[in-house]
């Protein structure tokens, strides 16, 4: 099954979420492991809420592939990483690269929730002149580390960054998130294979693995599998987890680098659009728009998620 | 403000997804190519008519073109399709090694060009392909302007041994050319005579330059509107005699002017030089929707109007 393309943009000035979006932040020093998740399940909810509206409004948007990474994201910016907006220009901050540029919008509210950017900037998403792109751009958002939108290419930055940090000596660590459906970029694969040889335990990837692509399943278009023991022989140190596990999610970022010495690969298993009844693993919503009725309809299932 | 606001738009990639098929059904060496791209390329009837012959190498667009050069080896005539930004800046060395030095007969469809994908921004326009295809030697680099000339482009493509690019718009156009238009490659079309200046305007914005000499025409300026559906061969004897029978010429493109700006220029300036101004894009755009940032370029009727009256000083 295919979906027919159509991005072009049916702006809704009146859908811009007029109220402030809160900065959430980092889960607080000495939290338990429950109440951390607890904190990042709250923050994820609302980063959803706020990432449907803004795509509602803008007309555009990967709302699929943004709700499958989302606990990523929010994991990682809220607890995970050593990365703080006054660690910014800080060279030995965790590096973190969204290769999946299409789920900008994610990204972008997360970096709100986190206090990287000023949510009142969320309501000029994809506006004339707006910071925040389509695509997200390191010369636009002080916070992005790496300019992605095409695929295939975070991975290989993340690659340099690691091998920098290396270099450096630096206990930094890199972080990269690819779509599934981008892992069929050679280039990825290219970079695996020097991040194999150089023993980059500073690195680690994520695949959001949500089994769909833009027109497709995975599976029906150029398949992955199998997809653990392809990393595997590239040199990864594997790990599978439910993506949308907020509890795993730290577990495993709080593993790298790994003891074996190897970079880490992370098979996020996730639904595209999850946790929405009507979007979820559903490929008809890589760039959806939902109306006003979907939103409300989304916004009504994430209060009982 | 144009005469454009009132005419019926069209998306060219509805002309060659139709012509496809026609030529799909009448020859079975007919195959697409593409990146993940069904749905972006509109092959949605091609592949329901023909699902073997559609091969999806998935988001793999080196992969692509060169899967694309194998199946013209093989006997197949290879429609290579994918949004325009992927195909040339992701598979450039495939596109000059395995399609123009290998000279296959194999068709790159280049869809969604220019600044159509607006605010997803600058990694997703394609603006630089105008003036990278057109240093690639033995590639034939097309650039329809509506329906028809897009419908004529890909049958022609589809029979001429050699490799092409095919630059297909989804942002609407309306119908430029006149009834009865017959393209042929690497020949200019006169859309309008015109004995002050001459407009020479590729693809999307052909129609803008036919507004603008709409504009000048009212400001006692007759404009030539040469539209230029081939970028590379270039129709030289057309822009030399524009270039010695009017002032100046102003080129148009929704590319950065490099492309046919850069094309006309290396000969004007050899042959007949002429004053020029380009109107094109300029620089990596800022977020905004295609039409805004076509005007934020000055690629609009008074834009192209203004560069114009500079060269007639009117
Ligand atoms: C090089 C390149 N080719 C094609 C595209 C168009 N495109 C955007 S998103 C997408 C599908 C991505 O699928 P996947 O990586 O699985 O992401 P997710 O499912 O998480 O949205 C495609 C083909 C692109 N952005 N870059
Ligand atoms: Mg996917």
């Amino acid at each position: 099954m295919t979906v027919e393309e159509d991005l072009v943009p049916e702006v809704h000035v009146e859908d811009v979420p007029q109220e402030a979006f809160t900065v959430i932040g980092r889960v607080p020093e000495g939290a338990t492991r429950e109440e951390a998740i607890a904190h990042l399940r709250a923050a994820a909810r609302a980063v959803r809420g706020r990432d449907i509206r803004m795509v509602r409004a803008a007309g555009l948007g990967h709302i699929g592939g943004e709700f499958s990474v989302i606990d990523i994201l929010v994991t990682l910016y809220l607890d995970s990483l050593h990365m703080g907006p006054e660690l910014l220009g800080d060279p030995d901050r965790d590096r973190f690269i969204l290769s999946k540029g299409h789920a900008a919008a994610a990204l972008y509210t997360t970096l709100a929730a986190a206090g990287f950017i000023d949510p009142d900037d969320l309501s000029t998403f994809m506006q004339p002149m707006s910071q925040l792109n389509g695509h997200p751009a390191r010369t636009k958002i002080a916070a992005v580390e790496a300019s992605t939108g095409p695929l295939g290419h975070g991975l290989p930055i993340a690659v340099g960054t690691a091998i920098a940090g290396k270099l450096d000596g630096s206990a930094r660590r890199t972080f990269v998130v690819t779509g599934d459906g981008e892992m069929q970029e050679g280039s990825n694969w290219e970079a695996l294979m020097t991040a194999g040889n150089h023993g980059l335990a500073n690195l680690c990837v994520i695949v959001d693995r949500n089994r769909l692509q833009q027109g497709a399943r995975v599976a029906d278009t150029n398949d992955l599998e199998p997809l653990p023991d392809k990393l595997r022989a590239f040199g990864m140190e594997v790990i599978e987890l439910d993506g949308h596990d907020h509890g795993a999610l730290r577990d495993a970022f709080a593993n790298v680098p790994a003891a074996s010495g190897k970079p880490t690969a992370i098979v996020a298993h996730t639904m595209k659009g999850h946790p929405i009844s009507f979007m979820s693993d559903n490929v008809a919503w890589h760039h959806k728009v939902p109306s006003a009725e979907q939103v409300e309809a989304a916004l009504t299932e994430l209060e009982q998620s | 403000m144009t005469a454009t606001a009132e005419k019926k738009l069209h998306d060219c990639r509805d002309a060659w997804v139709e012509t496809l098929v026609e030529l799909g059904q009448a020859d079975p060496r007919i195959v697409a190519v593409v990146n993940d791209s069904v749905g972006s390329s509109k092959l949605g009837p091609f592949q329901s008519e023909f699902p073997e012959r559609l091969i999806n190498v998935g988001i793999a667009e080196q992969d692509m073109v060169g899967v694309g050069a194998g199946l013209a080896n093989g006997g197949k005539i290879p429609f290579v399709s994918a949004a325009s930004c992927f195909l040339t800046a992701r598979a450039m060395e495939q596109i000059k090694v395995d399609a123009a030095y290998s000279e296959h007969h194999m068709v790159l469809v280049g869809q969604s060009p220019g600044m159509a994908y607006g605010e997803l921004g600058p990694t997703h326009h394609s603006i630089e392909d105008l003036a990278w295809l057109r240093a690639i030697p033995n590639l034939t680099v097309v650039v329809p302007s509506d329906p028809e000339e897009t419908r004529q482009a890909v049958r022609w493509a589809a029979q001429h041994d050699g490799p092409v690019f095919i630059r297909v718009s989804r942002m609407g156009v309306p119908d430029v050319n006149p009834a009865g238009y017959e393209f042929a490659p690497g020949k200019a079309v006169t859309l309008r005579e015109g004995s002050d200046v001459t407009l020479i305007a590729t693809g999307t914005v052909v129609s803008r330059a036919l507004d603008a000499a709409e504009l000048l025409a009212s400001r006692g300026v007759s404009a030539r509107v040469l539209s230029m559906p081939t970028i590379s061969p270039l129709d030289k004897d057309a822009i030399l005699a524009a270039a010695a029978e009017t002032k100046g010429i102003v080129t148009v493109e929704e590319a950065l002017t490099s492309g046919l700006g850069g094309a006309v220029a290396e000969l004007v300036v050899q042959h007949q030089p002429v004053p020029m101004r380009f109107v094109g894009v300029t620089g990596f755009a800022p977020t905004g929707e295609v039409g805004w940032l076509l005007d934020h370029f000055g690629i609009s009727a008074t834009g192209i109007a203004e560069a114009a009256s500079e060269i007639v000083g009117a």
